[in-house]
């Protein structure tokens, strides 16, 4: 909530300020009485249902969850109602009593998203970066040590050169194949049905997924039956088998195709939405003139659509970012495939360093940062 | 566009056979553990899952019944019984690991300890002796078959009840709906204000939000772990209730914004104009009217949370008790690493839910991804 005390002043005086503090506080109040409340009254009606509830995890379970939602609804409903009684639209006061109100209102609404947001992800920035001049425990204070550390680091330059080969093979591959397949199912009858069964990986978890390719990339010795997909099509071929994920280098790129495969849905589904809406004449007229089929996408339809391309290219390059579950479950980033993301989940659970775990955290913050304020900026133009 | 098409018919073929072949590449990975997963294990174990459909060819090594066993028949000893557990085609036999194949069936073969050894396409053998044998150990009979393919459920049976399973996906299933339902709420209320109310700083709000919507989880999660020790949340349920709430509001409020400012503002001004307060607009107007944004939320927060490892990892452990399916999943992985009949089947157990969510409902899904990327998110 200071985040907005600091925008007021711009226009208005000392009095205004302490105003708007006013409102604030008064709001604050108000949704600590009204969540105190719903609190109170579900925890109450919890204890007294448990008690003649038979002993099933999956019932509590339930009942947990009504009464989580009922609690909610009982703050905003009753911190609705507490502001009602506080400020009456009636009597001498109603002018002053609205306005007061109506000034209040909206931080009620707000109250629950802006304090959890506060305390799940802008605290967390904020400690991050305290805790990485931080011991592995947290409390003990060691300058830059851990950014030396992490600099003389080669599982860190590990990390970063196959996050650099992450970053700029997936979002590539996945865009490349969304766009064709988009461009080739916008064309045929039985397109959406393709382009169901291509969507279709964005709903498999990355560890279903990690069992599924483990499971192509199978391997067994020479000379016995392959059960692997992959290692079936080499030896048919006449080749030898390859136990895949352990190659050197090469098995960064078998993990990625897994990410490829999820993500190129998500690439389709956007960038035909974008074909669609490309304006028939500009087509209309390059057929006149004689362009061929391959023209018409390349020198046509993706100059226009270049806005939209780089959305799919930055939303998935975010994802490449933060991607750990794969690389955990199908290497554990051994044979050369660590990455940022499961090398900061390994010092924060096996090496149990919290300082050096959030000094990987915040490399990974910085290298979102350009494309968070290149979000915001284009938010901020949409919206004027 | 049928026109361009229309006049080039090998283009179109050309077209036909690319899709399907994306298709197919797209589709098999995933088909080739629904068939393993229904498939016999030991036939699993050797052959791939494209040969499920023809009879698998396959080397056992069997013991026959040991010496004492032997009868006394027409003067002669035999020993007799059958190389199979089950059913099975024997097509060739051997007694030696050397040359596991050397006789075809209904040959006759000579024992060093004297026993002549046949053995027919059903897999009954018998050895007879003149004199009664000795030894207590049964011979070796090396035998290949011909097993037609076979399909069980009993993979389903042993993930769900003896692995685990069947736990887990309750306690995903709990993780979840909670989950899901939280943030919706929270999120409406605050878009509704975000759209429609005016206040200072409501612009800065908005660019926290767009930013937020990119901050990577791992910078949270060492922070919460601690907060969660201090204040004696530990590892429970309301936890990652709160934390997956909490991860997925960016988006939530984000679209749901979007979509409710894009409403007309006649209805809202009039319901105004007739004295209903913002609480009962909300209610009875908004809310009502966002559903297909609501809907679509709810989905990309549903299949998020069901498929999430790191945050039920952290924020729920790794206890038997609290295991979600993707950790049971990623565990299976490293203790059963060549158990595929476990595997296949534990896998399909853990994305047969999203995947039926997603053909339900992916006409939301989509619209939701169209308002929440295309608009510069």
């Amino acid at each position: 909530m200071a985040i907005s005390s600091t925008e007021a002043p711009r226009s208005t005086h000392l009095p205004a300020i302490l105003h708007f503090a006013a409102t604030l506080g008064v709001a604050l109040f108000i949704m600590i009485a009204g969540l105190g409340i719903s609190v109170v009254a579900a925890l109450a009606v919890f204890t007294a249902v448990n008690a003649i509830l038979p002993d099933i995890k999956l019932l509590q379970a339930v009942l947990v969850m009504l009464l989580g939602v009922a609690a909610c609804f009982g703050y905003f409903w009753g911190s609705n109602r507490i502001l009602d009684m506080a400020y009456p639209a009636r009597g001498e006061n109603i002018a002053a009593n609205i306005n007061s109100a109506n000034a209040i209102r909206p931080w009620l609404f707000l109250g629950p998203a802006v304090v959890i947001l506060g305390i799940y992800l802008v605290y967390p920035v904020i400690n991050s970066i305290i805790l990485s001049f931080h011991g592995p425990d947290g409390n003990q204070w060691v300058g830059g040590a851990n950014y030396a550390w992490l600099a003389k680091d080669a599982a860190f330059r590990e990390s970063m050169r196959n996050n650099i080969f992450w970053l700029i093979v997936v979002p590539t591959a996945a865009t490349f194949f969304g766009l064709v397949s988009a461009a080739l199912t916008d064309r045929i009858g039985w397109g959406n049905i393709a382009k169901s069964l291509i969507f279709m990986p964005m709903a498999i978890s990355f560890v279903g997924a990690s069992v599924i390719w483990k499971f192509i990339y199978d391997f067994r010795p020479q000379g016995s039956e392959q059960i692997g997909i992959l290692n079936a099509i080499v030896t048919f071929f006449g080749g030898d088998p390859q136990a895949w994920i352990t190659l050197p280098l090469w098995n960064n790129f078998f993990l990625m195709v897994i990410l490829i495969w999820i993500q190129t849905g998500f690439a389709m589904v956007i960038l035909s939405a974008a074909l669609r809406g490309i304006p028939e004449e500009t087509i209309e007229a390059a057929i006149i003139d004689g362009a061929s089929p391959f023209q018409i996408f390349y020198k046509i339809k993706v100059p226009q659509i270049w806005g939209t391309i780089a959305v799919v290219w930055t939303t998935i390059t975010i994802l490449v970012l933060k991607v750990f579950d794969i690389v955990l479950a199908m290497t554990n980033g051994q044979w050369g495939t660590q990455v940022l993301a499961n090398y900061m989940f390994d010092w924060m659970f096996r090496g149990l360093d919290f300082g050096r775990a959030s000094t990987i955290a915040l490399v990974i913050m910085a290298m979102v940062t350009p494309i968070m304020v290149w979000n915001i900026r284009e938010a901020r133009k949409d919206m004027k | 566009m049928s026109s361009v098409v229309g006049t080039r018919p090998a283009l179109t073929w050309a077209v036909h056979l690319s899709v399907l072949f994306l298709v197919a590449l797209w589709t098999l990975p995933t088909l080739g553990i629904l068939v393993s997963s229904f498939r016999d294990k030991d036939q699993l174990a050797v052959s791939g899952w494209w040969t499920a459909l023809v009879p698998a060819e396959r080397n056992i090594v069997a013991r026959a019944a040991p010496p004492e066993d032997a009868v006394a028949e027409n003067g002669n000893w035999i020993i007799a019984g059958n190389v199979f557990e089950g059913s099975g085609k024997a097509t060739a036999f051997g007694i030696s690991s050397r040359e596991p194949a050397a006789y075809a069936v209904g040959d006759t073969v000579e024992l060093r300890d004297g026993g002549r050894l046949t053995l027919d396409a059903t897999g009954d053998y018998t050895i007879s002796y003149v004199k009664k044998p000795d030894g207590n150990r049964g011979q070796r009979i090396f035998v290949t078959s011909v097993e037609p393919p076979k399909f069980t459920t009993a993979n389903y049976r042993t993930v769900l009840f003896s692995e685990g399973l069947g736990k887990s996906f309750i306690n995903t299933m709990t993780v979840t709906i909670p989950a899901t339902v939280i943030p919706i709420l929270i999120a409406a209320y605050a878009a509704y204000a975000l759209a429609w109310m005016q206040f200072p700083g409501r612009a800065l709000l908005l660019a926290t939000i767009v930013g937020l919507l990119v901050v990577p989880l791992q910078m949270s999660l060492i922070p919460l772990l601690r907060l969660y020790n201090d204040i004696g949340i530990g590892k429970s349920f309301i936890g990652i209730w709160l934390a997956h709430t909490a991860f997925g509001l960016p988006l939530a409020i984000y679209l749901l914004r979007n979509y409710m400012a894009g409403l007309p503002r006649e209805i809202i001004e009039s319901a105004r104009v007739d004295g209903a307060s913002d609480f009962e607009i909300f209610r009875k107007i908004i809310l009502p009217l966002s559903f297909p944004a609501l809907a679509s939320f709810a989905i990309f927060q549903f299949l998020w949370v069901w498929n999430d490892l790191l945050v039920a990892t952290v924020f729920l452990g790794n206890n038997e008790e609290q295991l979600v399916l993707t950790g049971r999943l990623r565990e299976l992985l490293g203790s059963r690493g060549g158990n595929w009949e476990i595997l296949t089947a534990s896998a399909f157990v853990a994305i047969v839910v999203p995947i039926l969510v997603f053909f339900a409902m992916q006409r939301y899904l989509v619209r939701g991804l169209l308002a929440g990327s295309v608009k510069g998110g």
